[in-house]
């Protein structure tokens, strides 16, 4: 069977390769053959307008792309790199089109060996919205997307492969593609690797120990406010979801000015009565302090709002089951209650640690990620991210920047790797 | 033996009211701060008191007649970009999952590991970029742009999360208006909006919140102090002469943080349950 397919490819007198070739060559050609001509020349006139719009864009920014122009001050390689960028996608477009041509082409003449009429126009306009309405309904956000997410981030990709930085910039200077010196200079130059090294460590930290806490924190005032002795659970459960309600960013500047040595109120008020002071901005390890506890405060809320609509859920019948043989109440926690909480809201609780790696909120708004430390281009609370926001907008260091980027980006897809293989487990027990 | 169960039921019951009582100071604290701060009278922060001795509106008043202060237009700033955002994420999110969840076409499948990847990662990482591209079409500091990129922004989670829900509402109820003649975007108008009203509600009160909350794509895309957001305002209003302006932020952020939380508290009943859901029956 599959070797006369084979054979009756190979056979040009069959209508279906005629007018596949046909497409091949001229758009719209094929549709001729099979008399379909409304199709046909509309093809046609979309394939040559495509070329006379784009042809010229298009052929600059591939060539762009490979060599970031080549006369310093008349080329700008940055508006070329976007070029390029748009090109491909505009391409990707021009592809998707030829590809549908080609194969509506085949298709058509298929029908046609079978001995099937030619649809009515009326008909075929149906047939082609019916065909194509996913993809006129998923039409405007993907272009959002694809300009607004992917090109942006396919973007600072790329610079991580250049030697953009802030001697070396266009209009006065031309880029040029340096392979993976970034990378290697990361973690060679003494400045770099020293700061990498710093910031690194501190970011998984940060990430790590935040995030528990906060989780934990909201866990354990889930499983307090759900006790069966407990009285009024919903004005408990509102102040306890208070720090969430309020927007994040005026709680951090709260905590910066609570914090601060000189007139907030941690050290007036209350350590002040201790007779402690705490340098809480000026000092790297108090700072970090700090800063975990003001997330935890942030943080727990919404863990503490997820638990608490999935406890309910928790069926009671295993618990009356477990009283029936004996069940301790740590038992109880530890067979029943913890995995159907974790069960429900895997995904959403690495997200939580995916969310903390890339806190940049608060680590700016907090210190803007200061005290300075000797010696290192990143200061003593800085996480990668917020590093990457001084290396790009204060010292223009693009090209170590997005070499940075990509680094945080390997690591969120390890997270994104969990979340999908969570995701996926929920996807085969249920519908899809 | 009964009388010692119940004793030490008792002594657990106290306790966790007493570990209760203290997270309400360590939230509370805080935010009574605050608001203290900003009936404090004055600008000099070294004089302020938790309990001030002649409580004051003046900030307030400040806010809102100073002719220095553009609080006003600000406000007014965050109002529009949150209404754009809001019914702008709607009706693109609304689109894209319909597709996503009724419809087989080529790529659907890698279209939503796509999103699941890209809501990871934050617009920062490709902030160069977007500005270079705002001001090759000329939507820098604009508010479009700015509504634009949170539009693009917002797509790949909240796709997600009304795709889920779209899920949970039974097929059979679309076929059954196909077989009484309804076309596509019929059956999306009258069956699958008015059934997913509560998830839509939660993408657009999320999105209605963003502008309000968010500091740093304002602090990238606008430049002149008359198109700033709530946010970057007030965040630059204290940012360089911080102990000086701190009584008026004060009063600023309140008018921001009073309406927000209390719309929130109302709806986050509908906020959880959608996440839940869209994330288990993704």
């Amino acid at each position: 069977m599959a070797k006369d397919d084979k054979k009756a490819a190979f056979d040009l007198k069959q209508p279906r390769n005629i007018a596949t070739l046909l497409s091949v060559f001229v758009p719209g050609l094929g549709q001729m053959y099979n008399r379909r001509f409304i199709k046909g020349i509309l093809l046609f006139v979309i394939a040559v307008s495509f070329l006379l719009a784009f042809w010229d864009y298009i052929d600059i920014g591939i060539w762009g792309l490979f060599t970031l122009g080549t006369i310093p001050r008349e080329h700008h390689s940055i508006q070329l790199l976007i070029q390029g960028f748009i090109s491909l996608v505009v391409l990707f477009f021009g592809i998707a089109i030829y590809i549908y041509n080609v194969k509506d082409a085949r298709n058509d003449a298929i029908a046609r060996e079978a001995g099937k009429p030619n649809p009515t126009f009326f008909r075929a306009m149906q047939d082609f919205y019916d065909r194509g309405f996913p993809y006129f309904m998923i039409l405007p956000g993907f272009l959002m997307l694809i300009f607004i997410v992917v090109l942006p981030l396919a973007f600072m990709v790329s610079l991580a492969f250049t030697n953009y930085n802030q001697y070396n910039a266009p209009p006065r200077k031309l880029l040029d593609w340096v392979g993976f010196d970034n990378f290697v200079n990361l973690v060679n130059v003494q400045i770099w690797q020293d700061t990498f090294l710093n910031v690194f460590t501190w970011t998984i930290v940060w990430t790590v120990v935040a995030t528990t806490l906060q989780i934990v924190l909201g866990l354990f005032l889930a499983l307090l406010v759900n006790d069966k002795r407990i009285k009024f659970k919903r004005t408990i459960r509102t102040v306890l979801i208070l720090p969430w309600a309020v927007p994040a960013f005026v709680s951090i500047l709260i905590f910066s000015a609570l914090f601060n040595p000189t007139f907030g109120a941690v050290n007036r008020d209350i350590l002040s009565q201790f007779g402690m002071m705490i340098p809480w901005l000026s000092d790297p390890f108090w700072a970090k302090v700090a800063l975990i506890m003001i997330q935890t405060w942030l943080g727990f809320p919404f863990v503490f709002a997820l638990f608490t609509g999935v406890l309910q859920s928790v069926p009671q019948d295993m618990y009356e089951a477990a009283d029936v043989d004996g069940g301790t109440r740590l038992q109880k926690f530890r067979f029943i209650t913890l995995p159907h909480l974790l069960y429900a809201t895997a995904p959403l609780l690495i997200m939580q640690y995916a969310g903390n790696f890339n806190n940049f909120n608060i680590i700016y708004l907090f210190n803007e990620g200061d005290p300075a430390v000797r010696g290192q281009s990143a200061g003593g609370t800085d996480i990668l991210i917020s590093w990457v926001y001084k290396l790009t907008f204060e010292t223009n260091n693009y090209n170590m920047a997005a070499a940075i980027t990509i680094i945080m980006g390997l690591v969120v897809s390890i997270f994104a790797f969990f979340q999908f293989r969570k995701t996926a487990a929920f996807k085969e027990e249920g519908r899809y | 033996m009964a009388m010692n169960t119940k004793t030490k039921s008792k002594i657990e019951v106290t306790f966790i009211y007493l570990f209760l009582g203290l997270m309400f100071i360590i939230i509370a604290y805080p935010l009574l701060w605050t608001i203290m701060m900003s009936i404090n009278p004055g600008t000099n922060m070294l004089v302020t008191k938790m309990l001030p001795d002649n409580p004051t509106l003046e900030h307030y008043k400040w806010l809102f007649t100073d002719p220095r202060s553009d609080y006003v237009i600000w406000y007014k700033n965050s109002l529009i970009v949150a209404f754009a955002n809001a019914i702008g994420s709607v009706v693109l999110t609304s689109l894209v999952a319909y597709a996503f969840s009724r419809y087989h076409f080529i790529g659907k499948k890698y279209g939503l590991y796509m999103f699941l990847l890209l809501q990871m990662f934050p617009a920062l990482m490709g902030m160069v970029a977007l500005y270079i591209l705002l001001s090759t079409i000329g939507l820098i500091d604009s508010l479009f742009g700015l509504t634009l990129i949170y539009l693009g922004g917002q797509i790949p989670f909240n796709a997600w999360l009304v795709k889920g829900y779209f899920d949970t509402i039974p097929k059979e109820l679309d076929e059954a208006a196909k077989i009484d003649g309804a076309g596509h975007l019929k059956i999306f108008w009258t069956i699958m909006l008015p059934l997913a009203k509560p998830i839509l509600a939660v993408v657009a009160l999320f999105n209605f919140m963003a502008p309000f909350m968010d500091f740093l794509l304002p602090r990238i895309v606008l430049t002149s102090p008359e198109n700033y957001t709530l946010a970057l305002g007030l965040f630059n209003f204290i940012n360089d002469q911080f102990s000086n302006n701190f009584t008026r932020f004060a009063a600023g952020a309140i008018l921001i943080a009073v309406p927000i939380a209390l719309v929130f508290l109302l709806l986050q009943r509908y906020l959880i349950s959608g996440l839940t859901s869209g994330a288990t029956k993704g």
